[in-house]
């Protein structure tokens, strides 16, 4: 998306000020409401946020991109996303007509892979598939189950779907709630040990994976590395956060602020979290 | 205790006092994730009609949360003004609306009345008002607030300016507040969410905010909404600190998730109290809660969201604040679902806290994964700017780009001033007109671009490097 641009007729006094910031400063006014041309442009953001809500992800295609890697198609509890926006708690349990799928799959592995669609189809289609190849890269020796591709699924569904599978670490991929200025943003969920039940603040959390936020070989440099120290230490959450912190620091990579890299899923509030 | 009502043909009945409330409640989508709702219309009428028979007085004998339990019920019986009461302790829930919407309710006696209600009161109240009882009701209701400015005097309309950015950067952050500056908000508070919760941060963030607020002598307030914690942390250290910040619910569960209790939120108090630095008065909290949040941190004690909002008030009252808003459409579909729960629920708030005595404003806000649009905002604003509300909350353009929600447009702010006849709090008013923003009938025009104004605020020398 373009930054909001500055009223067309005059000298744009905000001009020294638009490279700081993605808000939508100094749109002008026309009266005492906004100008046309900054209306339509919301609303354009606001269709595509909508759009990526909505939208539906071509999971045949992701299986397609990730061959020859094994994949499934499952579905959580919610059968569509009305009822996937009403009850979260639908979207956190597998369907119980696929769970045997999942059963027949049943093994030893070090790690299970799941895609899900969350609240951005544009996110999963587009930063998924490229996602996965680059993580695979940095971790060759892992014993991996067949990759998940869940549909009207949450973060805590990966739990049920890697204790099933029997996989002692779940990392999943997910669609995350649009904003107007980016609609295709993918975040990252690393659980050790999931089962069902497991709290949010066992998890950790890499978030912005987009075009203009992290790129995938950031994504995969640091969640390869959280892997690796929750393989060791035999924990995600909390305390593997500020150790990464730490360890992260200590490398050199302040360049990257890591409350937003390396964080904790934080609550809905608007605080204290956020 | 069981509770019946017929309607028709059909007997209902209500196993205690919670699950009569819950299903009095409008419909909405966190009371059906939670289990609580009334399965049919009928059923939610019946327990209306049960509701509207049943005396106040059952609410002081009978606690949905236990008292055992949790601190926030011990706060609202312990600090229960009885003789505050009196003028409507004979009265059942239903006798209760007719009497708030009687001539007789008037401003004086409302205020009188606020320490005298519990906040299950006002919550079951509100659930037999409509839209237009809780507008009517709301206005006669006056709430005034001080720190360097004065909030909630009648004919005025504040906002808080939230200058949000992804990655707390200072110059991102002085061009948004500069452009809400330009539109006269900032009156209620110059607030920032941080990206980050660090100590050092919000110094940093807070001694740039001072800075600014001196630079141009303005006359209000300033606040990084960061954990309470963390304001306590930064006050130590000597931050230029007005404003403690705090997310709080309805139930001592439900604050323990937010890290907070009612201890430590006086701590917090008396620590700012000791910094003296308001000047017209020294009302120094904010708080802000939200429909949901006491379900989402599984800590409802299967008691409907609303009547858990209500109690969230009553844990703000204890402590005298300059703000407290409701979050109402942040929190996500799943607790409102879409325009019209977001609009009821807005209106609620708003009347629930203002009969508790609270100086409230709205985010007039939604996510993008709600059913609703600016154009439900511009309702919500206009029904709100009509009940009195004493603040909303606007950022540029009605985008946050931190926390990806929609609030309201520093545009809908001068608007509804506009078109309601509503102004910003007088000292402010003073301070914008003396920057030569306000026209000879106390609008506030578009500034052309030569503006002195403009000139003055955005003139490089003066912005954070």
């Amino acid at each position: 998306m373009s930054l909001p641009k500055p009223p067309s007729s005059e000298v744009d006094p905000f001009a020294g000020l638009r490279v700081a910031t993605r808000a939508r400063i100094g749109l002008g006014r026309a009266g005492d409401a906004l100008p046309t041309e900054a209306l339509l442009d919301f609303q354009a953001a606001h269709a595509r946020a909508r759009d990526a809500v909505h939208g539906v992800v071509d999971f045949a295609r992701i299986a397609e991109q990730l061959q020859p890697l094994p994949s499934l198609l499952l579905r959580s509890r919610a059968p569509d996303r009305t009822s996937y926006l009403r009850r979260p708690d639908w979207g956190r349990r597998l369907h119980a007509d696929d769970l045997p799928l999942l059963t027949a799959q049943r093994g030893d592995y070090d790690l299970a892979l799941v895609v899900a669609d969350g609240l951005s189809a544009a996110a999963v289609n587009a930063h998924a598939a490229p996602f996965i190849v680059e993580l695979l890269r940095r971790i060759p020796n892992w014993k991996l189950a067949p990759v998940v591709l869940a549909q009207q699924a949450r973060v805590a569904l990966g739990d049920e779907v890697a204790q099933t599978l029997g996989a002692r670490l779940v990392v999943v991929l997910i669609g995350e709630r649009p904003g107007l200025s980016i609609a295709d943003s993918l975040g990252i969920y690393l659980t050790w040990e999931p089962h069902l039940g497991r709290a949010d603040s066992e998890r950790n959390c890499i978030s912005n994976i987009h075009g203009d936020g992290l790129s995938y070989t950031q994504a995969a440099d640091t969640l390869s590395w959280l892997m690796s120290e929750a393989r060791a230490r035999h924990l995600t959450g909390i305390e593997l956060k500020v150790d990464a912190a730490a360890a992260l620091a200590h490398a050199g990579e302040q360049a990257t602020p890591l409350p937003s890299l390396v964080r904790h899923p934080t609550p809905k509030q608007k605080a204290p979290g956020s | 205790m069981a509770y019946h009502s017929s309607l028709g043909v059909n007997r209902h009945r209500f196993d205690d006092l919670k699950t009569l409330l819950a299903c009095a409640s409008p419909r909405r989508s966190g009371d059906e994730l939670a289990g609580l709702a009334a399965d049919s219309d009928e059923r939610r009428v019946a327990a209306r009609h049960a509701l509207a028979e049943l005396p106040l007085r059952v609410f002081l004998d009978e606690a949905l949360v236990p008292y055992e339990h949790d601190e926030v019920t011990r706060l609202i019986v312990d600090s229960h003004d009885a003789v505050a009461f009196a003028p409507v302790s004979h009265m059942s829930v239903g006798q209760f609306r007719n009497w708030l919407l009687s001539y007789a309710a008037n401003t004086e006696a409302l205020t009188a009345l606020a320490p005298g209600l519990t906040p299950e009161m006002v919550a079951a109240v509100s659930k037999l008002m409509r839209n237009q009882d809780l507008i009517a009701v709301a206005a006669k209701c006056r709430v005034v607030s001080r720190f360097r400015n004065t909030l909630g005097l009648p004919g005025r309309l504040a906002c808080r300016l939230q200058p949000n950015h992804p990655t707390d950067d200072p110059l991102g952050i002085a061009a948004s507040t500069l452009d809400g500056l330009l539109f006269g908000a900032g009156d209620a508070v110059i607030g920032l969410n941080p990206a980050g919760d660090s100590v050092p941060d919000t110094i940093r963030l807070l001694e740039m905010f001072d800075a600014l607020r001196q630079r141009f002598d303005i006359p209000t307030q300033s606040c990084v909404l960061a954990h309470v914690t963390t304001s306590l942390r930064a006050m130590e250290r000597g931050a230029p600190l007005d404003l403690v910040f705090q997310s709080i619910a309805g139930s001592e569960a439900a604050n323990a998730g937010f890290g907070v209790n009612l201890a430590l939120l006086r701590e917090a108090r008396e620590a700012a109290l000791g910094l003296k630095r308001g000047t017209v008065g020294n009302d120094c909290m904010y708080f802000e809660t939200g429909q949901g949040s006491a379900l989402s941190a599984n800590a409802h004690h299967g008691v409907d969201q609303q009547t858990m909002e209500v109690r969230a008030y009553a844990v703000a009252r204890a402590y005298q604040p300059l703000l407290v808003n409701t979050v109402v459409g942040f929190i996500g579909p799943e607790y409102l679902y879409d325009g019209k729960q977001i609009i009821r629920a807005g209106l609620e708030d708003h009347c629930c806290g203002k009969l508790l005595g609270l100086p409230m404003g709205v985010d007039v806000c939604y996510t993008n994964h709600a059913e609703a649009d600016q154009d439900d905002m511009d309702t919500l604003l206009t029904l709100l700017a009509t009940a009195g509300v004493n603040f909303v909350i606007a950022v540029p353009g009605a985008d946050d780009v931190m926390l990806s929600y929609q609030s309201l447009s520093y545009h809908d702010v001068v608007a509804t001033r506009h078109l309601m006849q509503l102004r910003p709090a007088p000292e402010f008013e003073t301070w914008l007109a003396k920057m030569g923003l306000l026209d000879e009938h106390g609008r506030l025009p578009p500034p052309g671009a030569n503006h002195r104004a403009l000139q003055q605020l955005l003139a490089l020398e003066n912005l954070p490097r």
